[in-house]
C-alpha cells in the first residue's frame, strides 16, 4: 500500500461508510434515520453541506420510500445509496425485490440489528438474514476498514454489465457502527474513481430518446425467466467478485476474500462465524494455543453468493466445523441460517464432517473469548459423546 | 503494566461525557500511530444513568469486540458512583484513576485493595475553574495521561481539537493539563 494515497484515520463503521459514499461520488442519497445506523446519513449530509460531496439527498418519510427514491433515481443513471438497520430493512422488503428484480445497482449498508419485537436497538443479524432470498449481494464485514474497502467493491460489482444486482454491506450494529477504530481513506478519491469509474450499461436506464418500459407486467409465460435471469446473475458473480477484490488488491494492497480464515493448519476443530464476532474469535484461538489447543477460525465474508467452494477447501481437512450464528430461522432444521448453508454444503459435497449449529450474541448479548473458549469444550464434550450433527442448534448464554 | 496493549473501562453517568473521553483518547492514539478502539457500553442512554465506556490501545492490531471485563486501569469521572460499580475486574497491578476531593490514602481505604495504583484528581474543581461547568471528561483525559502514559498529551490536544470548536477546544486542552500536572499517584 502506497503511503501517502491514504490518511489513517480514527473512524466508526458508520463514518467509514459515509467516507466510501463521498470517495465512490455517489449522485443520489436517499435514507430514513433507524439506530445505529443514523450517523452514515448524518455523515454524508455533511459531507454534502460541507461540500465535499456533490450529491442529492432525499428526504423521506419510510424506509420503503428511501429505497423507493433510490430505485427511481438509479433508473436515471444516477449512482445511489441508502443504508438502515432492522425494522427499516424490514419495511423496504418490498422494495429489496423491485430494486433486484429490476437489475439496479443500489448499494446498501446495514448497520445489523435485532428485529422487534420486543423492542432491541442493539445489534445481531436478523434483519440481514431475513433478506436471504431477495437476490442482493450481501457482504459481511468484520472491521471499519472493511466497510469501507466493501462499499467501493460494491459499486464494482453491482454495476458490471454481467451483473447488474444490488450489493448490501453489512456490519454488526453498535459494537461496529459505533466503535472507533483506524481506517486507511483515500486522500484524493480519484484513485478510488479510477477503480470504480462511472460508467453504468445503458440497457436498462431511463433515457427520452431510447424510450423503454420498467416493471411491467410478465405474464405467467414470461415471468420465468426474468428470475432465471437473475439467478445466472448470481452464478456469474463469483467470478465478478473474485476480480473486483483482486483490482483492489492489486491497486490499494488490501486483500480480501470470500471468506477468511485462522490458524487453520494443525486444526480439526473450526469455528466459523461473521461480522465483528469473527475478531472475539481469533483472539480466543491465541489464548487456546496458549493453553496447547489448536482451533481454526473462518470467517464467511459473502454470504450470497454463499461461497461453498471455497470453504469446502478449507473445512475439508477438519473433524468438526462449529458454525456460530447471529440470527434464528424459527422452526428450522437447523435454526442457524448459515449453519443450514453448511448443512447443505456438506451433503451437496459429500463432506463427512461433524457440524455444531451454535446461536449467539443475539439482541447482543455480550459474547467474550471465554464464551468462545467454553463453546469449543461443549463441542468436544458433545464429539466424544459421538454427536456428529447437533439435533437443534444451541442457544449459547440463553437463560432457560 | 504492560504498555503495549492497555484495556481501558471507564465509568461516569450519562451526560458527562466518559463515552467521548474513551473515543478522544482511542483517537489520539490512532493519531500517534498506535491501533486503538472505543466503544460504548450500549444502554438505553439518559442522563445521570451510570455508563460505561471502553478504550483498548495497542501495538499491534486488535481484534476482539468483547467489553472489557478485566481491565488494566479504571477511570470514574464521578466519585458519587458506587464502587460496586467500577472496581470488579480491575487486574492486579491495574490502576483506577479517580475524580474526587479525596485523598489517595482515604481511597486506598475505601477501596480495600493493596494490589492496584490510585491516581486521584479533583477534576471537577478543574473544570469549574476552567471551564465553568462541571464537564470533567477531558480533564481525566490529562489524568489518564499522566498516569498510564502511553499516549502523549500532544495527540490527545490534536484530537480534542478535532472534536470540538476552536474556543471550547482551548478550554479543555487547559483543564487537560491541569489535571496532568495536578494527578497524585500512589
Amino acid at each position: 500500500m502506497e503511503k501517502d494515497l491514504w490518511i489513517r484515520i480514527p473512524l466508526s463503521s458508520n463514518y467509514a461508510a459515509a467516507y466510501a459514499v463521498k470517495d465512490v461520488d455517489v449522485d443520489v442519497v436517499a435514507a430514513y434515520p433507524i439506530t445505529p445506523q443514523t450517523t452514515v446519513v448524518e455523515k454524508i449530509a455533511e459531507f454534502i453541506a460541507n461540500g465535499e460531496l456533490n450529491a442529492e439527498m432525499i428526504h423521506v418519510e419510510s424506509e420503503h420510500s428511501a429505497l423507493s427514491a433510490c430505485i427511481g433515481a438509479s433508473a436515471a443513471g444516477a449512482r445511489v445509496f441508502t443504508a438502515t438497520s432492522a425494522q427499516g430493512l424490514e419495511l423496504m422488503h418490498e422494495m429489496l425485490h423491485i430494486a433486484s428484480g429490476l437489475r439496479l445497482p443500489i448499494v446498501m449498508a446495514i448497520a445489523a440489528r435485532a428485529l422487534s419485537a420486543p423492542l432491541s436497538i442493539w445489534g445481531d443479524y436478523s434483519d440481514v438474514m431475513n433478506t436471504r432470498d431477495s437476490s442482493w449481494i450481501t457482504i459481511i464485514a468484520s472491521t471499519a476498514q472493511e466497510v469501507y474497502d466493501s462499499i467501493i467493491q460494491a459499486y464494482k460489482v453491482a454495476e458490471n454489465p454481467d451483473i447488474l444486482l444490488p450489493v448490501m454491506v453489512a456490519y454488526d450494529g453498535f459494537t461496529m457502527s459505533h466503535t472507533y477504530e483506524p481506517v486507511y481513506v483515500a486522500r484524493d478519491r480519484s484513485i478510488i474513481l479510477d477503480y470504480v469509474p462511472k460508467k453504468r450499461p445503458s440497457w436498462n436506464v431511463l433515457d427520452v430518446e431510447k424510450p423503454i418500459t420498467m416493471g411491467v407486467v410478465a405474464n405467467p409465460d414470461w415471468y420465468y425467466e426474468f428470475k432465471y435471469q437473475q439467478v445466472v446473475a448470481m452464478e456469474k458473480s463469483p467470478e465478478v467478485l473474485k476480480e473486483a477484490f483482486q483490482e483492489f488488491e492489486k491497486r490499494f494492497g488490501r486483500s480480501y476474500g470470500f471468506i477468511e480464515t485462522y490458524n487453520l493448519e494443525n486444526s480439526k476443530i473450526g469455528i466459523l462465524t461473521y461480522g465483528g464476532l469473527y475478531g472475539t474469535v481469533t483472539e480466543a484461538i491465541d489464548y487456546m494455543k496458549k493453553m496447547g489447543m489448536n482451533v481454526a477460525a473462518i470467517r464467511l465474508r459473502v454470504f450470497r453468493p454463499f461461497p461453498y467452494e471455497e470453504l469446502l477447501k478449507v473445512v475439508k481437512n477438519l473433524e468438526a466445523l462449529i458454525v456460530i450464528d447471529r440470527a434464528i430461522s424459527f422452526g428450522a432444521t437447523l435454526e442457524g441460517p448459515v449453519a443450514m448453508e453448511l448443512a447443505t454444503m456438506a451433503y451437496k459435497k459429500g463432506l463427512d464432517i461433524a457440524l455444531h449449529s451454535y446461536i449467539a450474541s443475539i439482541g447482543q448479548r455480550t459474547v467474550t473469548e471465554e464464551d468462545v473458549i467454553a463453546i469449543v469444550k461443549n463441542t468436544t464434550a458433545l464429539l466424544e459423546k459421538g454427536v456428529k450433527v447437533t439435533e437443534k442448534s444451541i442457544y449459547w448464554g440463553v437463560r432457560l | 503494566m504492560d504498555l503495549k496493549r492497555v484495556e481501558i473501562r471507564w465509568h461516569g453517568r450519562g451526560g458527562q461525557g466518559a463515552v467521548t473521553a474513551s473515543m478522544i483518547l482511542a483517537e489520539a492514539a490512532i493519531y500517534q500511530g498506535k491501533y486503538a478502539q472505543a466503544f460504548p457500553e450500549f444502554g438505553a442512554e439518559r442522563r445521570g444513568a451510570p455508563v460505561r465506556a471502553y478504550t483498548r490501545i495497542s501495538e499491534k492490531p486488535i481484534f476482539s469486540r468483547a467489553p472489557i471485563i478485566e481491565p488494566d486501569v479504571v477511570v470514574v469521572l464521578d466519585p458519587s458512583l458506587d464502587k460496586s460499580l467500577y472496581i470488579g475486574g480491575l487486574k492486579s497491578n491495574g490502576v483506577l484513576i479517580i475524580n474526587t476531593r479525596k485523598s489517595v490514602s482515604d481511597i486506598v481505604k475505601d477501596i480495600g485493595r493493596s494490589d492496584i495504583k490510585i491516581a486521584r484528581v479533583d477534576a471537577t474543581k478543574i473544570a469549574l475553574e476552567v471551564l465553568k461547568a462541571p464537564f470533567v471528561n477531558m480533564a481525566m483525559l490529562g489524568a489518564v495521561a499522566k498516569a498510564v502514559p502511553i499516549v502523549d498529551t500532544t495527540y490527545i490536544e490534536e484530537a480534542i481539537k478535532e472534536n470540538f470548536r476552536p474556543k471550547v477546544a482551548e478550554a479543555n486542552i487547559q483543564a487537560m493539563r491541569r489535571a496532568f500536572n495536578e494527578v497524585e499517584i500512589s
